[in-house]
Formats: structure tokens, sequence, C-alpha cells
């Protein structure tokens, strides 16, 4: 830093206290906000600010809104309002006239109203609107001051919707001679590429003349632009690394200007950025990565001078170098530059060497080992930070070898930190080192108590979760799962036997859990005494009401025994009054099941926490229920998407994957939801009030969901005081035993390890030994935790994998699938389901089905000649399937046995049609003089229906007028000039365009023919064709990330399980086959157990589907931006899967 | 602990954004606590700046002169600079390079240096809009657009010359 400056801003105080400054031009000490500013320095307590302040405003409000305020007093005035503002008092009444003030203001004036509106609005702030006419005016000003000011507030802030307005005025200035408009409007274009991507498109050619730019300024902005395209698709850029290359050389070469230079290094933060973009283009790319090397090298071998810009510069390099495809040599010499970095004395070197190393030592662990004695000096430092940093790089060398040393020092750090933020994080990383390497029983349940102890009701709930979760599931041995289990039980009695009123809430909970769940493992422990320790814990005032809800849960189970009924009881009694429902319903629980021990056994088996169960989906044991409730007046069931507009109104789009999109009705899903252990209960096998009790067993995942659910984050930073206390008196921190440590010491003193440091002392030699351990060079390729030489101890088996993994959707699914399925049994109830006996017809078809009948005999007289085309050549059949069941009526009845002649209708059909698949020719109606028949045609982009109308008569028929009309189709003629006329014994035809409204599961389209008979008065048929929603899907070829852009756009969902089809080949992809092959749907990809799925309605209407394989059935998420449509396409998807 | 289960679309959801490098705000405080300057590029309420702005000084003041110039604060970084009495904070995300910042720290008070020719805390403090201007040449979108002093000055010197000729 230059001497000067630290000379003048020392001699501050002493300026401060003068009443003016004299000689100065620029400081306007005198002027009222200098009053302002020196009134503010002398108070001394907040209370006086607020009031001066609240003058100040008042004051300036006064003048903001007179008239005869000049702009120059306006501008004087923005800046006051703009140093309140700073000091957190609104004044948002200056809002509009910093507006004013850009618009009406000249130059200074100008940019400060411009600087106000960018200082006071945010960027979706509905004044800005008022901005860009303002800002419209400017960028076509002569003066190029205006249109650099109108450029920078463009590129700080912009109404996203009014993007196009200006757009082609901003494209224009690139082209502009001077370099700074050039410079300004590619930066106004990135912000747009930052908020409107799409915008944008068009212009990426004009991206790459800026990136070729002759000024160096105007290159350096357009790399914001690459920077973040090339972050979101490095394919599409791979062409330009040798001119980012060749522009890193020249800048590294010193041939930019000299003013681009900081202190003689010539634009570092340029040469940063370029570093950046190289490092994203080289990843896992060896041809680019080695177009990089000479420059590489160049730049580590430039950046020698000793000044800190340069190490901000090598850091990037060393970064890059070990992001890219490796190559030795330059590998070596960033090596050798981090240890510079590490070993200097400056402090922020030393962190970002630290920091360096942390990300390097992931690609290769062996160069922790060369500085390990520094590691271990770092691990003592007195700064935080460092000591922060350090233990960062040591979570990341982890293995089964060290893990005891590295937590023990993590816990350390965590037993003297202050913050909570960090003891969140380090919470975390112990429990998931304790989790993945865990040296034995005693030692994790050890380590996971000082995590509970220490992380309190701070910590992330998955931690206690996942910790319960793997208690219950266990691990590959049922013996240690006994010994795991048996050995928390110990451990938590002596606690609870110690002062428990320390523990925080969280670890309260886990052990009621635990103890109740396991303590009879432990014969020789009386479940009295369980009970007594328990019952302490209800009797401490600090208990939250959530954690002896969890307590009274433990009891219920431990009554089994018999012994400890007597306790039982009091304490039901007890809370059987309590003014906390949950807590009463815990106790009523609790006193019901102990006195009854074969519901009790039903309920909660003992060692069932294994076996899932299983989960009614059609909640077919409510059938009764739900008559007798509609019986009774109660409202009928809603459909989904119904549900989801009325919630639409009411709630913004919801982002957030797997959420519950649908408010919940059903008295069997609130159960789940409610802040309680109660879903420990159901998946005990007591399911609330209505589950069928036939189901028991209990369900891992509905039980580790129910965990999740009980930890909400209301108890974040309660119980601070008492986790502190706790973290110093709690649970003896897990130390290594000296002979432990020796024994490390000596395995390790087989491999030689270079030692920087020449006279390191013995202690930490043994540290270093044991923290380092297993980074040997033999087993350098898989300590990463990519495959750890010894297997990890708590693995858990595949089954809880896959099961964990989809709890929270599983459970979601069957929310949402189960009143469905009450509706159809509902609707089955209801009608007269004998009427059709075809699988898997819906009722709603039914309805319509039964209305529908009186319209299509609607034709006056018998029947006369009237055929179906049976041949079907051409078509698909598979698309049929599912047409033919819904078309009207049965065919059959139609035909006239005794028809003399059979026309062949589907000669009839235009040859461009013919060639395509279409529905059979379906009989709509039929008099004596004519007959209407239909079939509709897949076109690509349409679909056709195509209408015959057939006169039987010896007459000619004329005037025909065919109308059609459909509430949920736009019905549209397709030929010109429709034939009017039909001579005897021949048939014509028209064709309909149509495409959909309002989706629906079938559409129907009602007409009507009118016409003249040669003889009498004109005639009318009424008919009607129905078709269902198939027809209209099309596939929709995406990729999977605009099926991700496109995913997040859309508010419209539904999810649902689909049964798997499991005949032989591997279960999605076959399902996901047959759903292909009968619906029209594009795969867009498989990965693993999801897959995704597009199509579109015609026309343009998309419908994206997210499969997901649970166990046995498949669960389906659709969203489309078409209200109902996902609800219709899951309803052909059952149906497909169904007939298959 | 459970790894992330390979899930197509959340993992499309969230690219790139958690990987987002960028600089959240840029303060100047005094050590009393005053709050000189300060300019936002992720937004925060105004009701929550004072508090905020008060914890980073209460941070940053409690340090030593020997000890590192990064902070960690709540899940980002702060990056700080001492000038006499007044002191230059910047909060950026993890990924940041912090020694890069820590530099474009000093490179701003050269600036300001070269603006006001021997730049005082009395000159930010009454200048404030100027400050403001040339800090926007320095920094959009909480990235780095110009560091060339020339450049950086080029439009407020206009402004000044427009505003007096």
């Amino acid at each position: 830093m230059s001497d000067v400056v630290e000379k003048t801003l020392t001699a501050l105080p002493s300026l401060l206290s003068l009443d003016s400054q004299p000689g100065s031009a620029k400081l306007s000490s005198t002027s009222k906000l200098g009053n302002l500013i020196r009134g503010i320095t002398e108070l001394t307590s907040k209370h006086e600010e607020e009031k001066l302040i609240q003058r100040e405003l008042a004051s300036i409000k006064e003048q903001v809104s007179s008239p005869n305020t000049s702009m120059r007093q306006m501008k004087e005035l923005m800046v006051r309002a703009i140093y309140c503002e700073s000091l957190g008092y609104e004044a948002s009444f200056s809002y509009i006239h910093a507006i004013k003030l850009a618009q009406q203001g000249t130059v200074l004036e100008k940019r400060v109203g411009y600087l106000a509106v960018s200082l006071f609005l945010n960027e979706s702030h509905e004044l800005l609107l008022l901005l860009v006419n303002t800002v419209l005016k400017d960028l076509q000003s002569t003066n190029l001051i205006e249109v650099c000011m109108a450029l920078t507030v463009v590129s700080q802030m912009f109404p996203k919707d009014m993007i196009p307005a200006i757009l082609p005025l901003v494209e224009e200035k690139l082209n502009h001679p001077k370099e700074i408009i050039r410079r300004k409007a590619v930066l106004a274009l990135y912000k747009f590429y930052l908020i409107a991507p799409n915008q944008v498109q068009h212009i990426h050619n004009k991206f790459r003349k800026a990136l070729c730019d002759k000024d160096p300024g105007v290159m350096t902005a357009s790399l914001h632009i690459y920077l973040q395209m090339i972050q979101e698709n490095p394919e599409g850029y791979k062409d330009l690394t040798a001119s980012f290359v060749t522009i890193l050389k020249q800048v590294v070469g010193g041939k930019l200007p000299m003013d681009f230079n900081y202190h003689s290094v010539p634009a570092p933060w340029l040469q940063i950025q370029l570093l950046r973009i190289l490092s994203l283009l080289g990843k896992n790319d060896q041809s680019t990565s080695e177009i990089m090397y000479e420059v590489l090298d160049e730049s580590l071998r430039r950046a020698e001078m000793n000044h800190n810009i340069t190490y901000a510069i090598l850091y990037e390099c060393v970064k890059c170098i070990y992001t890219i495809h490796p190559k030795s040599d330059l590998l070596e010499k960033a090596a050798k530059c981090i240890g510079n970095f590490v070993l200097s004395p400056k402090i922020n070197l030393k962190y970002l060497g630290l920091k360096a190393l942390t990300y390097v030592v992931q690609q290769d662990p062996k160069l922790a080992l060369q500085h390990q004695m520094t590691i271990i000096e770092c691990l003592d430092h007195p700064d935080l930070i460092i000591k922060r940093e350090t233990l960062e790089l040591l979570f990341r060398i982890t293995n089964a070898q060290n893990v005891t040393v590295i937590v023990e020092k993590m816990l350390e750090f965590l037993h003297s930190n202050t913050d909570d933020y960090t003891t969140i994080d380090l919470v975390g990383k112990v429990a998931e080192l304790a989790e993945k390497y865990a040296p034995g029983n005693e030692w994790f349940i050890e380590t996971m108590n000082t995590v509970f102890s220490v992380g309190g009701d701070m910590m992330q709930p998955d931690i206690p979760n996942s910790f319960l979760k793997l208690l219950s599931e266990g691990f590959d041995t049922v013996e240690e799962d006994r010994k795991l289990r048996l050995f928390a039980v110990d451990s938590y009695v002596s606690l609870l036997q110690g002062e428990p009123g320390k523990l925080p809430q969280r670890f309260l909970q886990v052990i009621s859990w635990v103890l109740g769940e396991y303590s009879h493992l432990r014969e020789e422990l009386e479940p009295a005494t369980v009970m007594r320790l328990l019952a302490k814990l209800l009797d401490m005032k600090q208990t939250s009401s959530e954690t002896k809800s969890w307590v009274l849960l433990a009891m219920t189970k431990l009554v089994r025994a018999g012994q400890v009924f007597q306790s039982a009881q009091e304490v039901s009694e007890t809370y059987g009054s309590s003014m906390d429902t949950v807590l009463r319903q815990r106790a009523q629980e609790l006193q019901h099941l102990s006195q009854d021990c074969e519901l009790r056994a039903r309920v909660l088996p003992q060692d069932a926490g294994l076996e899932p169960l299983e989960v009614d989906s059609s909640l077919s044991f409510l059938d009764g229920f739900v008559s007798e409730a509609l019986a009774a007046g109660a409202a009928p069931y809603k459909p989904p998407h119904q549900r989801q507009e009325e919630l639409a109104q009411a709630k913004a789009l919801s982002l957030e994957p797997y959420g519950l999109s649908l408010p919940i009705s059903m008295s069997s899903c609130s159960i789940a939801d409610r802040q309680s252990p109660t879903l420990l209960s159901m998946s005990s096998g007591l399911s609330g009030d209505s589950t069928d009790l036939s189901h028991k067993g209990s369900s891992t995942t509905l039980k580790l969901d129910g965990v999740k659910r009980v930890w909400g984050r209301e108890g974040y930073l309660a119980q601070r005081e008492a986790v502190e206390e706790a973290a110093q008196v709690e649970v003896p921190s897990p130390l290594r035993s000296p002979s432990q440590q020796a024994e490390a010491d000596s395995s390790h003193s087989q491999t030689p390890t270079p030692t920087p440091t020449p006279e390191p002392d013995q202690e930490k030699q043994q540290l270093a030994s044991s923290l380092f351990f297993g980074l040997s060079s033999q087993s350098s390729v898989c300590l990463m935790g990519k495959s750890e030489p010894t297997p990890q101890r708590f693995r858990r088996k595949a089954k809880g994998q896959a099961s964990s993994s989809g709890a929270a959707e599983q459970i979601s699914n069957s929310l949402v699938s189960a009143p469905s399925a009450v509706d159809n049994f509902l609707c089955n109830n209801l009608l007269d389901s004998n009427i059709t006996s075809q699988v898997g017809i819906s009722s709603s078809e039914q309805t319509s089905e039964l209305s529908q009948g009186p319209a299509t005999t609607n034709g006056t007289c018998d029947t006369e000649a009237e055929s179906t085309d049976g041949d079907i050549k051409g078509s698909n059949p598979s698309l049929i399937i599912g047409d033919n069941g819904l078309v009207a009526a049965d065919p059959t009845p139609h035909k006239d046995p005794g028809s003399p002649k059979d026309f062949c209708l589907s000669s009839h059909l235009p040859a461009e049609l013919s060639e395509l698949c279409r529905s059979e020719i379906t009989p709509l109606c039929s008099n004596q003089s004519l007959g209407l028949s239909a079939c509709h045609v897949h076109k690509e982009d349409s679909l056709v229906l195509v209408v015959f109308i057939t006169n039987s008569s010896d007459a000619a028929i004329r005037q025909i007028l065919l109308d059609l009309d459909s509430e949920q189709l736009q019905v549209s003629c397709v030929s010109d000039s429709p034939v009017e006329d039909v001579t005897s014994h021949s048939v014509a035809m028209h064709q309909f365009s149509l495409t959909v409204k309002r989706p629906s599961v079938h559409v129907e389209v009602v007409g009507m023919v009118s016409y003249q008979l040669p003889v009498g008065t004109p005639q009318e048929v009424q008919f009607s064709y129905k078709l269902p929603l198939t027809s209209f899907i099309r596939p929709l070829t995406v990729s999977t990330e605009e099926y991700g852009t496109m995913w997040l756009s859309f508010s419209h969902d539904t999810k649902q399980n689909l049964t798997l089809i499991s005949d032989g080949e591997e279960p999605l992809t076959a399902t996901l086959n047959v759903l292909k092959e009968k619906l029209q749907l594009h795969i867009v990809e498989i990965i693993g157990m999801e897959g995704i799925i597009a199509c579109q309605l015609l026309r343009d209407q998309p419908c994206l589907m997210h499969c997901r394989v649970h166990a046995d059935v498949l669960a389906v998420w659709l969203r489309s931006p078409v209200p109902d449509l996902p609800d219709c396409l899951i309803y052909h998807c059952q149906r497909a899967l169904q007939e298959h | 602990m459970v790894s992330g289960v390979n899930s197509v679309v959340p993992v499309l959801c969230f690219r790139a954004a958690a990987d987002q490098r960028m600089i959240k705000f840029v303060l100047m405080v005094n050590r009393q606590g005053q709050t000189r300057l300060s300019r936002y590029y992720q937004p925060v309420e105004l009701s929550r700046r004072a508090a905020l702005e008060a914890d980073v000084v209460r941070c940053c003041l409690t340090r030593k002169k020997d000890q590192c110039s990064f902070v960690e604060y709540k899940d980002f970084k702060l990056v700080y600079r001492q000038y006499a009495a007044l002191y230059i904070v910047v909060g950026v995300t993890d990924t940041e390079n912090e020694l890069s910042i820590y530099e474009l720290v000093h490179n701003f008070v050269e600036v300001l240096d070269k603006y006001f020719s021997r730049v005082s805390e009395l000159d930010i403090m009454f200048n404030l809009d100027r400050v403001h201007i040339i800090l926007d040449e320095m920094i959009q979108n909480g990235h780095i657009v110009e560091t060339n002093k020339s450049r950086i000055l080029a439009p407020l010197t206009a402004l000044d010359k427009m505003a007096d000729g």
C-alpha cells in the first residue's frame, strides 16, 4: 500500500473534528450531507441516531416533493437518501424521485439518479419498469456519457420482460467505435444472458466477435459470458481453447498496454479468469488439456515475483493444473509451488496454500504426505481459520486407518468453537466420517454421542435420522448388529444415570428411541430400571414436549415386559390430560397398549424392525368407511388436478423436487404429517385410526420417514446454552490409547516419508504418522474413498439402500395415489358396476358412455346398408387397441346382415391418409337414405377425423351440411369446398383437423348432418364420435438438459405408482418400452432406476414424465404446463400397462 | 452417510447454482463500526443489513494484525483490509480466490487515491456518490469487470469535466 494513503488515513480523526475543510474542492463538508455525516459521527447512542435520521428523512421528503427543487438539489437529496438507506433506514419515498432524476437530470445528476435507482431497487421492483423509457432514450443519445450510463445501469439491473425493447440498441453498440461503449454493451449482454439466456441465444457469434475485439477491455468483458457458458456446457466451446490459450500467452508475455498492469503484473485478474476458463475446458479431456500445457508452464514460470497478486495467479494456475488432464512435470512444479505457499511465513499465503492443498489432495493424496509436518503445525495454529482449513484438508484425506486421529482433532476443535455455522458443518463431517470408517462399535457410538451432545439441536436433522436408520437396518451380520445395539443401550443407560438434564433434546430423543427398541437385548437390564430412567426425563422441566412424546413411545414399547405396568399407568394418567394433543395421544396409546397385551403384540412386534410393511395403497379397507361417510352426506372426492387448481391460486410454483404438491385431505394422510413420533408407532403396525391392523410388521421406509419428520428445524437455536454446558461435561471423547498410537506408529515406519522440517519433535512425529497413515505410496490410488482398501464398516445392506433412497417419495406417492383409488372404488359402488366388465375402464367413462347411448342412436329410421371396414391394413394395431373399445358402441349390432352391398369405405380415403396409421372405420348412425361412418388418422403433426357420408338411397342427396362441435376439441375443416351433393350409392368424405383445447381422458366430437332429399323437407341426423386422448399424443424429442429446464417451468403435475412389467428383461426398460409403444412417448434417457420421458399433446403442449423404480412399483411423476394433461396421461399409462 | 442418490431431475434443477463464484458485498466501515459505504450484489433486505454489517465488522475488528485477512463467516468468507481506521470488507463465496479479492481491494483504494489525490475517509464520506460510481465500474453483479485504473476513472472524470464546463 502506498505510504501516502496510510498517512492521510491516519490523520483522519483530527480532520474530522475540523468544522470545514479548506482547500479541497471535492470535499463539501459544509454541505448538508457533510452536516448529516458529522452529526451522525458525533452521536453516541443508537437511539439518538434514529431520531436524527428520522428528522433528516422528513426534511428530505419535504424537499423532494417540492416543485421548486432543482435537479442539482435533487442530486444532493438523493445522496443523502442513499446515506440514510445505507445506515438501514428506509427512504422508499425517494425511489420515484431517483427515477425522475435519472430521467430529467443532466450528466452527473443523471448518473446519481441511475446510481440511486440501482442502490434502492432490487431487480424485481416494479418501479424499474419506469426506467425503461429513460434507458431507451439514453441509449439513443448522441452524448456518449449518457449512453455509457444507460449501459452501466442495464448491466446492473433490468426488468427481464423488457429486454426485447432495448436488445437491438444494445447489439448495435457492439460495433461502436469507442471501446468503452463496446465493453459496456458486452457487459449488458452478459447481464441479459444471466437473467434470460434465451433472449441472447441468437447473438452467440457476436460474442465471438467481442472475444476477438482489438481492444483488450472488450475481450476481457466477453470472458464473463464465456466463463458462464462454458460452465454450463464445456463441450460446446472446446474449439475456442486455442484462442484462450493465445490470449493468456499474450497477457503473460506482457503484450498488453502498461496501464493494464497491477504492480507490474500484467492484468492479473484477467489471467485468473482465463485460467478458470481453461480448467473448465481441460477437465477430463486430454486433447484439450494438451493445448494448454505450455502456457500453464509459462504462467508458473512468470509468476515468480514476490507479490500477493502473483500468488493469487499461482493458486489459480495450480488448481487448473490439477483439474485438467494430468501432466507429470507440470504436476511436479505445481506441487513445489504449493510447498512455497504452505511454508510461507505470510499467513494469507499459508491459508491459500492449505486451500490449494485441500483441493489437490482429492487428486493426489500423496501430496499431503510431503507437507505433513506443516499440516500438523497448522492444526495448532493460533488463528482459527487456519485450523479450520486444516481440518477441511484432513477431512479429505481421511481413511479407515487415520479416522480416529482426525475425528479426534475435529472434536477438539468443536469443543472450543463457538460459531454455530462451523459447528453444524463440522458435526456433519464427523458423523459422515464416523459412519464411513468407524473402526469399532465402541468408537462409533462414543463418537456419535459426542456429535449429538455437541451438535445438539443445531445439527442437520439427517444426522440422527441416518444414525437411527443405521442402527435399525443393521449391517452384514446379525451378531455385529446385536453388539452395536447392545453397546448403544449400555452407553445410553449410563448417560441417563448421569446428568441427563445436560443433554440436548435431539440426543434425548435418540436415546429414548434406542432404549425403547433395543433395551430388551440387555437381559440383565430390568425394564423397570429403564422405565425409571425414562420417567426421570419426563419430570425434568427442560424436556420439550416433543422429547416427551418420544419418551412415552419408548415406554409403550417397554411395557411388553409386563412388570412395569404400574409405572406406565402412572405416567399415562399424568399425561393423559396434557394440553399437548400429541402428548395426550401418546399417553392414551400407552395406557391402552399396556392393558391389552394381545393388541400390543400386534402393534409393536418385537424385533420386527426390518420387515417392510405392506402398504395397501388402494386403501381398500376403507371402503366401508367411505361409503358410510358418503351415505351420511360427506363431500365426494375431488380429483387431484381440481384440488391443484384451487391450490395453484394460493401458492406459487413449487420448485422443490418431490415436494408434496397436493393438499392432503384424507384423514389417513394427516397422520403422516404430524410433528410427533406417530409414524414410529405407525411403523410398528399401529397405523392411526383406520389402517388395517392385519398389515402388521413394520416398514423401515415408513419408520425412517417418520423419524425425519419428527425432527423439524424449529428447535434450531433453542437450547443453545444447554448444549454448551453439555459439551463440556458430556461423554468422554474417544481418545486414542497410547498403545494404539504406538501401533500405528510402528506400522507407519515401514513407509518412507519425506519430512521437510528438519527437527520435528517426537510428539508431532507420532501425530503425523497416525494422521497420514494409509497415505503411503502403494495404496495411494484407492485412498480417496473411491475404493477403500479395507471394507467400510458400516456399509448398509443393499436392501436398506434401495428402500431408504425412496422413502420420502414412496410416502408421498402412496398418499397421492390412495385417494384416486378410493375414487374408483366410490364410483364402482355407486353405479351399478355390472354394466360392463371391461377391465380397467374408468367409472367416468362409464357414465359418459351411458349418457351417450341415446345420442348415438339418434338416427331416425331403420338401418339399411351400413358396414364397417374390417380390415385395418397398414395400420399399427397397438394404436387401435385402446380406441376400439371406446368408440361409441360396439359396431356389430348395427351391421345389417342382409345388407346388399358393402362399400369398402377405406378405399375412399385419400392417398396421403391411407398410408398413415388410423383407427377402424366405425359407423356412427344411419337411416334409410344415408349412413355416416368415421375414423381418425394419425398424422405427425395433427389428427384428422374423416367422416364418410354414404348415400344408400336411389336418389341423390343434396345440400349436405356437416357441422362438428366439441367441448374439448378445436375442430377445423380441412377440405376447402366440402361436398354438398352425393349421388345415389356413392360415398362422400369430409376431413376435419382436430386439436385439443382442454385435455380429458376421452374426447368427443358431436356432429350434425342436415341434408335435402329430392322430395320432402330438410332432414337432420345427429351423431357423436369419441376418441381417446392418446390419439393426440406424439413423441417429443428433447435432450436431457432441455428436459431439465422444461421440468422446472411446468406448473401442473401429478404423481402415481404404476405396476412394473416384469417379463424377462429389465423391468424399467420393459415398462417404459410398453408405454413408448402404446402411447407414442419419447424416452429421453434411462439412468439406473430412473427414466425420463417426454411427449406432446397436439399441438406443442409438452408433458414430461419422470419414472423411478421403487421395489416393485414404478413411481411416476408427470408435469405439464397444461392443466389436466398429467392426470389424463397417467390414466392412459395405467391402462396401457394393464392391457399389456 | 447416505450418499446422494443418482437422481436425474434434481441434478438438472440445481446445476451450477452451488458452484457460483461471486462477490456478495463490499463494505467500508470505520473502527467505530459506522458504515461508510455498502454495496450488495445479492439481494439482502434493508432491515437485515444493519445487523449483518455490525456482525461482519465485529468479526473483523476482533482480529489481530498478524492473523489471516480472511475470515469464515456463516457459509461464506470475508476478505478484509484495513487502512488506518477504515476497514474494507468484501463478502465472497467459498469458491472465490481470496487473495485476488484482497488485492482487488487494494486496487480499489489505489484508484480512489488517484482520483481524490490522497484519499481520506472524509473523501469517501463526502463523495459517497463518486465512490459508488467508481465501484460500479469495477464490480458488477458480483464479478470483477474492470481493473485498469485509467479506464475505471474515465467515465467519472468525463462527468466531472462536463459538470464543470
